[in-house]
């Protein structure tokens, strides 16, 4: 309908379409020029060669080089980054663990109190952790622990333990765990099967689309805490990935590529989990948003 | 114990069981924190000396200082910019990239690589781009088309301009997303229906789309308000609330009066209003909607 033939008969789209597609692909080079070729020059400035000075980038990687990375991992990314893998790693665990556990009860028993459980949980989601920030200072700074500074400042624990309660994970697999059918649960409680042996038998196997879709957002959120380790992280010791970065800002002489690198160090892994499991993170964030 | 009672007591006290580990971080690291945060409201934090009761003191000295004034102005203003920016610009993305065809995922993909960059690496990239010399990335961009290089960052009356640039950089494709399920959700006999009477692209769009996406909105409004009020890593980055204070924010304030000027009884008293101020917009919000739902 909307193609014209032309002398010779072949089929070309009309000038109305074609004029839609051109201002369409006009657009989606607007959109990657402005969403991709930021990011695509801070690679291409990494990996040159060539000294820049304060502000300059580049948009191809001239003289291509790993000096830059090699340079920022010696100042400071090597510890950063091992710092920030134990965190999301130990972090992760635990937030998984405890989310899935509290979601069962919350999803599958009725009891006194449940309601109120919720309320509570739910209204952490509401308030933003920066407006603790101040508080869970101090309280970090009473809890006594068998590190350095005999507390949870600047030790590992004071770095990962705050983040392990999150309402996310657990508002999205109780919602999940409510749909799954009550007759497999009740099947094996027939054949004597406790609590937990169902949880971890029956439930949590069925769970994984949600277990994934808390894995990327939780992912995301403790790799890129940054007013945590600010106040945690005293010594450059205990320095995240995250503070690492910050800290190359100030040190000017060693150019911009330097700082960059250690910036990208930090984007890659970000990229890398979304990349794997971007149909959990999309699902996820339509799930959540929709229900919420 | 009989078998019978044993297991009545295990179906007690089994839930408690599961819910003990996240109610224990919750207690800890949560609501212990915003208790503490209220007590110390009322205080003048000394450490080692002993903290001394102050009564309403530290909301008073918040309510007449002017620094928090303007970093408040500040706060609600990058908000309400940010917020609608990113919603705007995220639904017309979402209008020009939704669909299954691999060119459309493909260039979604790259619009969606700010929302997974860490706010950190986002802010140092923009720190280089906003570089306010000529050599700089963006002045090369306004110089090829004859304006002049601009100070951005280091300009006290661009700086939170351009910070919100940076906001609406990585906001915009996440709202893109929220979006993009929404109209997918979309009736499409509506659509239909619509070409059938004859609709314009526009009307199909105006009476249409947009009403559908109503309850979406909602959701992305929200999220963004929360989003807006919490405004810390990009700013203590980029600008450290500088140049003169134009970029001062509420929580690079508390910052500032709780860790680097050891306030801690003032910061605290301003955490408190901050999460009376959340809990108030989050209940006023419930209630518009349950109030919506009603009608």
């Amino acid at each position: 309908m909307s193609t014209t033939k032309t002398a010779l008969g072949i089929r070309m789209p009309s000038p109305r379409l074609l004029r839609g597609k051109i201002a369409r692909g006009v657009l989606y080079l607007l959109v990657l020029a402005v969403f991709l070729v930021p990011v695509w020059s801070m690679v291409a400035t990494v990996f040159s060669g060539i000294p820049m000075k304060s502000g300059e980038i580049s948009l191809f990687p001239l003289d291509f080089t790993f000096n830059n990375i090699i340079q920022a991992w010696n100042f400071g990314v090597a510890v950063g980054l091992f710092n920030s893998v134990v965190v999301v790693v130990i972090g992760l665990a635990l937030q998984l663990t405890v989310s899935s556990l509290a979601a069962y009860s919350l999803a599958r028993k009725k009891f006194r109190g449940m309601s109120v459980v919720m309320v509570l949980i739910l209204a952490t989601m509401m308030m933003p952790e920066e407006v603790i920030a101040i508080p869970l200072y101090l309280v970090l700074g009473q809890i006594p622990a068998p590190t350095e500074s005999g507390s949870l400042l600047n030790s590992f624990g004071g770095l990962i333990l705050p983040l392990v309660g999150w309402a996310l994970p657990i508002y999205v697999l109780t919602g999940f765990m409510r749909n799954i059918p009550l007759e497999l649960e009740e099947s094996a409680r027939m054949d004597g099967a406790g609590d937990f042996r169902i949880f971890w038998k029956i439930i949590l196997p069925l769970c994984k689309p949600a277990l994934g879709t808390c894995a990327v957002f939780g992912f995301l959120m403790i790799w890129d805490q940054y007013l945590l380790p600010l106040l945690v992280a005293q010594t450059p010791a205990k320095y995240t990935l995250t503070l690492i970065v910050t800290s190359l800002q100030s040190s000017q002489e060693l150019g911009e590529g330097v700082r960059l690198a250690a910036a990208l160090i930090l984007m890659v892994p970000g990229v890398i989990v979304y990349l794997i499991l971007q149909k959990f993170f999309e699902r996820g964030l339509l799930g959540g948003s929709l229900k919420g | 114990m009989g078998r019978i009672t044993r297991l009545k007591f295990m179906r007690g006290v089994s839930p408690w069981a599961f819910l003990a580990p996240a109610l224990l971080v919750f207690a800890v690291f949560k609501f212990w924190p915003t208790l503490y945060g209220m007590f110390l409201s009322f205080f003048n934090v000394r450490p080692y000396l002993g903290n001394q009761w102050i009564g309403f003191d530290n909301f008073t000295r918040a309510f007449n200082d002017p620094t928090l004034f303007a970093a408040t102005w500040h706060t609600l203003l990058d908000a309400a910019v940010t917020v609608a920016a990113s919603m705007l610009i995220g639904f017309f993305l979402a209008l020009l990239l939704e669909g299954p065809t691999l060119h459309l995922r493909i260039v979604r993909t790259a619009a969606f690589l700010p929302v997974v960059t860490a706010m950190v690496v986002v802010a140092q990239l923009w720190d280089v781009l906003l570089y306010p010399g000529q050599y700089g990335a963006v002045n090369s961009v306004l110089g090829a088309v004859g304006v002049g290089p601009q100070g951005f960052l280091s300009d006290p009356n661009q700086a939170l301009g351009s910070v919100m640039l940076v906001q609406i950089w990585k906001s915009a494709p996440y709202d893109m997303v929220i979006f993009i399920a929404g109209l997918a959700g979309v009736d499409r006999q509506l659509y239909d229906a619509a070409d059938i009477d004859g609709a314009s692209a526009w009307q199909r769009l105006r009476y249409v789309t947009i009403p559908a996406l109503r309850p979406i909105t909602t959701i992305v409004l929200t999220l963004g308000i929360i989003r807006g009020l919490r405004v810390f890593t990009e700013i203590f980055v980029l600008t450290n609330g500088g140049p003169a204070g134009s970029t001062e924010t509420i929580v690079t304030f508390l910052y500032k009066a709780g860790i680097e000027n050891n306030k801690l009884g003032y910061a605290s008293a301003i955490s408190t209003m901050l999460l009376i101020a959340t809990v108030v917009l989050t209940c006023l919000n419930l209630w518009w909607r349950a109030r919506k739902d009603r009608s």
